[in-house]
Order: C-alpha cells, then sequence, then structure tokens
C-alpha cells in the first residue's frame, strides 16, 4: 500500500485462528522480502519481541508469524503527553510459494528485526546451463 | 484509542519538524504528507511518571553503537542509523526504511542531564529522565490557624 508511511502502526483484521486470552491489540510488523537465486529473505520489524515470544510456522504455503508482546509501559492513560504508538503482539501471515524448502527455514532475531531465510527447494533453483561447444 | 493525542505533535516537535524533513533522512520513498501524529522517526510515547519523564521509542534494528542520545536543557534528541541487508537482492517488497534518523522533542520541563538513564533491549529504547529539582512536584501543607 503506497499511501501508508512506514512510521504508523498498522492494527491487524486478520482473524487469527486461536483466541487471545488477554485483550491487547495485534500489530501488522513492517516487512522487507528479498529474493535471490538460492533464497528468499524475509525482515520484518518486530520490536519488544524475544526469541521465546516468536512462534513461527509453515504449512500448506502459507507462513505465520506471531510475535507476543507484554505491556511495558508504566503509565496510566491520563499520564501520557505523548502517545504515537501502542504496545501489542505482531501478527502477519504470507502466502509463500511451493518452491519453499520448508526443512532448511532458518530464523534470527535481533534488535527487534525477524530474519527468515527461506531457501529454494532444488527444483527451483535456476540452473546454469553451460554450453558445450562443438 | 491510542494515536489520540493529548496534545498536538506541533508543541514539541515544531522546531524540529522541519529540520527532520531537510534532512530527509529516513529514505522510504514515500510521499511526505504531513501526519497529525508521528510526523518524524521514531514514533514517541512520552509520560510522566511523577519524578521522572519516561521516553519510548521503537526503533528495530538498530544497535547501540548505531545509536546516539542527546539532551541539551529541556530538548531531547535521538539520533540512529539502520543500513540495508548486504548482498544482491531483488525486492519483492519495501515496507521499512533504511538510512539516517534523527528527532528532536521539547521536553516539558528541565530535566537533570547527568542522571538521564537509557536501556536498549530488543530494539525498544527507553529513557528515563529525573526531572530537575525545581521541576518536581512538591506537596505544600497548608497550615490551619
Amino acid at each position: 500500500m503506497a499511501d501508508e508511511t512506514a512510521i504508523e502502526k498498522r492494527e491487524t483484521q486478520d482473524l487469527q485462528p486461536t483466541e487471545r486470552m488477554r485483550s491487547g491489540r495485534t500489530y501488522v510488523p513492517n516487512v522487507d522480502i528479498l529474493e535471490n537465486n538460492e533464497k528468499l529473505l524475509l525482515l520484518a520489524d518486530m520490536p519488544g519481541v524475544k526469541s521465546d515470544d516468536l512462534d513461527i510456522r509453515y504449512e500448506h504455503g502459507e507462513l505465520v508469524v506471531h510475535g507476543s508482546v507484554q505491556p511495558r509501559q508504566d503509565a496510566e492513560q491520563g499520564n501520557y503527553m505523548l502517545r504515537e504508538y501502542g504496545v501489542g503482539d505482531y501478527y502477519r501471515a504470507f502466502q509463500v510459494g511451493e518452491g519453499i524448502d520448508s526443512s532448511k527455514i532458518e530464523a534470527e532475531l535481533q534488535d527487534g528485526v525477524l530474519m527468515l531465510h527461506l531457501p529454494k527447494s532444488e527444483q527451483v533453483m535456476p540452473r546454469k546451463i553451460s554450453v558445450k561447444m562443438k | 484509542m491510542f494515536g489520540q493525542m493529548t496534545f498536538p505533535t506541533s508543541r514539541f516537535d515544531e522546531l524540529r519538524r522541519d529540520m527532520d524533513r531537510l534532512f530527509d533522512a529516513f529514505g522510504m520513498g514515500l510521499s511526505r504528507r504531513p501526519y497529525a501524529r508521528a510526523a518524524a522517526y521514531p514514533a514517541m510515547n512520552i509520560w510522566d511518571a511523577g519524578d521522572t519523564l519516561c521516553v519510548e521509542a521503537e526503533v528495530p534494528g538498530v544497535g547501540r553503537d548505531d545509536l546516539e542520545i542527546l539532551t541539551v536543557g529541556n530538548e531531547l534528541t535521538v539520533k540512529g542509523q539502520r543500513g540495508p541487508v548486504e548482498g544482491k537482492w531483488a525486492v519483492h517488497r519495501n515496507e521499512r526504511g533504511t538510512g539516517e534518523f534523527t528527532r528532536s522533542v521539547t521536553l516539558p520541563c528541565e530535566v537533570n542531564a547527568d542522571k538521564v538513564e537509557a536501556v536498549l533491549d530488543s530494539g525498544v529504547l527507553m529513557l528515563r529522565l529525573p526531572k530537575a529539582e525545581a521541576a518536581k512536584p512538591k506537596q505544600i501543607t497548608v497550615k490551619t490557624t
């Protein structure tokens, strides 16, 4: 969505398959999706999420990323002088093509940024075809 | 409802908003529309905790060494940068910005710059700024005759 700025947090409209026990908002993390010959790389901004709070699943071509975030601002409603974002979970689901080797998916989390390495399966990797000289 | 601010951003940012645009540091390539909230990066939450002012900002992907925090009087400046991923990549989606950012806010009172605590955890920057003595709330006892 070219009109939205990456600064504002978007709340997710997706229905989640499981219900949450406690009330709270869920946000859509901003992502970058990159590709090279070997893999897809997905980066998601999820500040406040630590590795224990991450739940990543890949099944039937769908990749679901969920990060839990505990409330951390010890302020009551009235004490805020400036409030530009909310604190809540992150959730986003992606359709990923069949060409991913799901057994080799790797996830790294650093400084609140999730980096998912999705290696392409052998069949879809571009193959160099060498031309023999006759 | 979050995002509904008690005070307009300009109360804190008016000196700096244009400067931020001059730097155009964050380089997201999106059209610059004036927003009522979070006109600059990073978005901040500021609240009063009695004797301390608390400022929190979400800066994912920024490490300790990439961050610079300054206080001058009652003005707080947060500067930093984060780089793009190394290597050659085809880009399917780009929602995250990269580059440098700088944002200054005017705090509602003077703070004790020597005692400011800053903690960076999982991409969340949390600042606790103790108010200067004169700015702390003081109880006044009422005498009865």
